[in-house]
């Protein structure tokens, strides 16, 4: 019954599909974070980038934006991000498109988990003392990552799923390979339902385990 | 004789703790600080009491600069209040505030509040800052509660811990922002009594309320504010029994007699 699937390396692809979504994950957190600091921050100059960032950012499909890191950043600039190997720099330049794409909406995430925040708790981190990124790293950013538990989980599942993106520039995660299976296979109801289930396989334990951990970590007020 | 005489110069020159000088502030039509001139000295116990909207608790929190002034000049221990940035970080952590809605870090347990300013601003380390910790928690009563969360303590607990917390920096003077109308009838007294024990060491302190028992027999001073100035400013004792502006006879009359 599976025999469509022989000769092919299902659990490969998808591990690089893992892959992507796990760099993809850290790296889109770090810089969606710093993105809503600056958003939320005293300096104008910054607060301004921030909001351009994201409003241009965001609003760009992803397959426009991960096409730009091959053919603009690669094949124009010449940036190849540390490696001679193409399947490697393909794999690095897509990272960064999902990076540079996800840490918009992660930003926007955290900063409505940060208006949750009730404004005394900054101003009670600012009267003993706490100068302005500790009263963000100490006490309003960890109970704002609490209340964007719901939010940012949304934003792994979307990302997980917009890895396969990253098949338009070459990178063999598991949407390249059904794309080859289909057209060397008569069998595409099954191998469409072979890759579907392997995604939700992928996102439904992540949603459950992080709406599990965000009820555990809830802020009690 | 001299010896003596001396000693109280020395008082009265060092004396002045925090000084507001024609402090003017809006709320864009509202004037809500009209000329405001205030010197609080050492050791001075000062209950601001006054009608709703009549800038009382903006004038608290422009002591330590949550809220920013228009004009006029407010010094504290003889330094000018700074502009945002590490100076004015430094000068916060030298005054204590005591919120009406307590503000506790709602993530960190009863013990951590307290330890966290001591430990990242005062760069004590961590186990003398739970010593102190435990010893502030102690002297405001609830050093049982010491490893719960905020939000499982009543609010009379939650307000002591956060003197506690204030405490903890050993702040030269005390703001205290209607500290008491948050809370349910039966745990204000906790409170004002942890807040009398601080009046009798010696502790300056600035306290907006309406407590006016808190007021006759705590303060050194009563400042009455209304429409964002500063109307009457006496003793107690003579405050309460012969108000000398139309003002504030008003407002006695409506919170006395009942």
């Amino acid at each position: 019954m599976f025999d469509f699937l022989e000769g092919y390396d299902v659990l490969g692809a998808f591990w690089t599909t893992v892959q992507l979504t796990l760099l993809a994950a850290v790296g889109s957190l770090i810089w969606g974070t710093l993105l809503a600091a600056m958003r939320v921050g005293p300096v104008p100059l910054m607060r301004g980038f921030g909001t351009f960032y994201v409003n241009t950012v965001r609003n760009i499909p992803l397959t426009v934006i991960i096409l730009f890191t091959s053919l603009g950043l690669n094949n124009t600039l010449g940036i190849s991000l540390g490696s001679k190997v193409i399947d490697t720099v393909n794999f690095r330049l897509a990272v960064l498109g999902l990076i540079a794409y996800t840490s918009a909406f992660v930003c926007e995430a955290l900063r409505s988990g940060i208006n949750t925040v009730p404004v005394g708790q900054a101003e009670a981190a600012r009267a003993i003392g706490l100068n302005f990124t500790q009263v963000l790293r100490l006490v309003v950013l960890p109970q704002a990552f609490r209340s964007s538990i719901g939010p940012l989980t949304n934003v792994l599942i979307a990302l997980t799923k917009n890895t396969t993106v990253a098949a338009a520039i070459g990178v063999a995660e598991a949407a390249t390979l059904m794309k080859e299976m289909v057209e060397n296979e008569a069998q595409l109801i099954p191998i469409s339902a072979v890759f579907a289930l392997g995604f939700v396989i992928l996102t439904l334990p992540t949603g459950l385990l992080l709406g599990w951990v965000g009820k555990k970590l809830a802020v009690k007020r | 004789m001299t010896e003596v005489s001396v000693a109280k110069e020395d008082v009265a020159s060092a004396g002045e703790l925090v000084v507001l000088k024609s402090v003017n502030k809006h709320f864009g039509a509202l004037h809500v600080l009209q000329d405001i001139d205030l010197t609080i000295s050492r050791g001075e116990v000062v209950v601001v009491i006054g009608p709703s909207g009549s800038g009382k608790s903006t004038l608290c929190r422009t002591i330590n600069r949550l809220e920013t002034v228009d004009s006029g000049a407010i010094a504290i221990d003889g330094k000018p209040l700074p502009e945002e940035g590490k100076e004015l970080a430094r000068l916060r952590a030298d005054v204590g505030m005591v919120f009406q809605s307590f503000n506790l870090f709602a993530h960190k347990t009863v013990l951590e509040n307290v330890m966290l300013g001591q430990i990242k601003v005062r760069k004590m380390d961590k186990k003398a800052a739970e010593e102190k910790a435990r010893a502030l928690l102690d002297r405001v009563g609830v050093a049982t509660q010491a490893d719960k969360y905020p939000a499982q303590l009543s609010g009379g607990q939650q307000q002591r811990v956060a003197i506690a917390r204030a405490l903890a920096m050993d702040p030269k003077v005390m703001l205290f922002d209607e500290p008491t109308s948050a809370l349910d009838p039966e745990m204000i007294n906790e409170v004002l009594e942890v807040m009398q024990q601080l009046a009798r060491d010696g502790m300056t302190m600035i306290v907006v309320t309406h407590e006016m028992g808190f007021a006759r027999s705590a303060a050194n001073r009563v400042v009455f504010m209304a429409d964002g100035r500063i109307v009457e400013e006496a003793a107690p004792d003579q405050f309460f029994s012969n108000p000398r502006s139309d003002r504030a006879k008003d407002f006695l009359s409506k919170i006395l007699h009942h």
